[in-house]
């Protein structure tokens, strides 16, 4: 028997991306505004949450949703300890959050009335970027000891920013770090991406990424 | 790593439309890949070959076609393939540039037996 032919042309990843679209529906439906922090290992993702928490939260309700490979719960213990609703999703090794976890952690937090929903994603410059969570915002942060040619090597991750975060620019005296030639790469990935290049240890930065962030979330309310 | 999720999906694809083409079975899946989609062939066939037993896709063979990314310089309009690292154009040095194709990623089509 001759074998049939049967054209097909789905995208692979369409199931993910039809969630992922359910997410968005339901953060509009709920007024809050949503965005997922992506980076490397020990960029300082934690660090950053932690401080944009300390800023907004006289003004703002903020949950995290937290994606760890392991069932350690130190990200979320620090978020709960500054005040604010946190769930952990527990990856099982995998790489990424991919938008039917981020559904659970949404189902969890839906009490919550968040004016911002943030979600802490795998330390991952590669598998993360290949899964749309439904967010109104993909944010990455780059730190400064990584290396000025991460955009270079990983542009798959840059292309779909919305804002990057430089953290750690208190070290770029000790650290030989080429800022022109690491904004070539994000510029010629993604022209005129928002940056803020920001330290958790001075708070240098903070304010400016901080009320960028305010005025988006309330830009959402008023819809 | 993320092939396991990847390569169930595209099982779950396949067997979609092998039911609604009431498929006896699947004898080959042709999948496109790009080069910014970050995927690994051979982790997915190694995956496939383990989660497609007992389905209508077992043994059902992967062909994979890979797409380059290409790039245009928007100085010089040079056309350009993106290889493992990014680079300026080549031809003038330019750095504005845009990305042109690479992120394809999709099930284009399956052979099946009625």
């Amino acid at each position: 028997m001759n074998p049939l032919h049967v054209p097909v042309v789905e995208k692979i990843l369409s199931a993910n991306d039809q969630v992922a679209e359910l997410n968005r529906q339901w953060l509009d439906g709920s007024k809050t505004f949503g965005i997922n922090i992506m980076a490397s290992p020990g960029a300082g993702k934690t660090s950053v949450i932690l401080q944009t928490i300390k800023t907004l939260a006289p003004r703002l309700r903020i949950g995290v949703v937290e994606g760890d490979t392991a069932p350690v719960t130190i990200d979320a213990d620090k978020v709960i300890a500054a005040g604010m609703p946190a769930v952990q999703i527990n990856t099982g090794g995998d790489c990424h959050l991919d938008a039917v976890m981020l559904r659970k952690g949404l189902e969890q937090l839906a009490s919550e009335q968040m004016d911002l929903m943030i979600v802490e994603n795998v330390g991952n410059l590669i598998c993360p970027a290949a899964f749309s969570l439904g967010t109104h915002m993909n944010v990455l942060i780059a730190s400064i000891p990584e290396g000025d040619d991460k955009p270079y090597k990983y542009p798959a991750i840059y292309r779909g920013l919305n804002v990057l975060i430089i953290n750690k620019i208190d070290l770029l005296p000790y650290v030989k770090f080429n800022m022109a030639y690491f904004r070539q790469g994000v510029e010629m990935l993604n022209p005129g991406l928002m940056t803020f290049p920001v330290s958790c240890v001075s708070g240098e930065g903070i304010p400016e990424w901080t009320a960028w962030l305010e005025k988006q979330v309330m830009q959402i309310k008023k819809k | 790593m993320h092939e396991l999720a990847v390569t169930e999906s595209i099982l779950s694809i396949a067997e979609k439309h092998a039911s609604q083409a009431n498929a006896s079975r699947v004898t080959d899946i042709h999948i496109v890949i790009g080069k910014l989609a970050s995927i690994v062939d051979d982790s997915v066939q190694f995956y496939w070959d383990i989660i497609s037993q007992d389905t209508i896709c077992a043994n059902a063979l992967l062909h994979f076609t890979r797409k380059p990314a290409q790039l245009i310089c928007l100085e010089c309009n040079t056309e350009y393939i993106l290889e493992d690292e990014l680079t300026t154009c080549p031809q003038c040095g330019g750095a504005r540039i845009k990305v042109i194709s690479g992120d394809e990623f999709w099930l284009e089509s399956i052979e099946i037996e009625k």
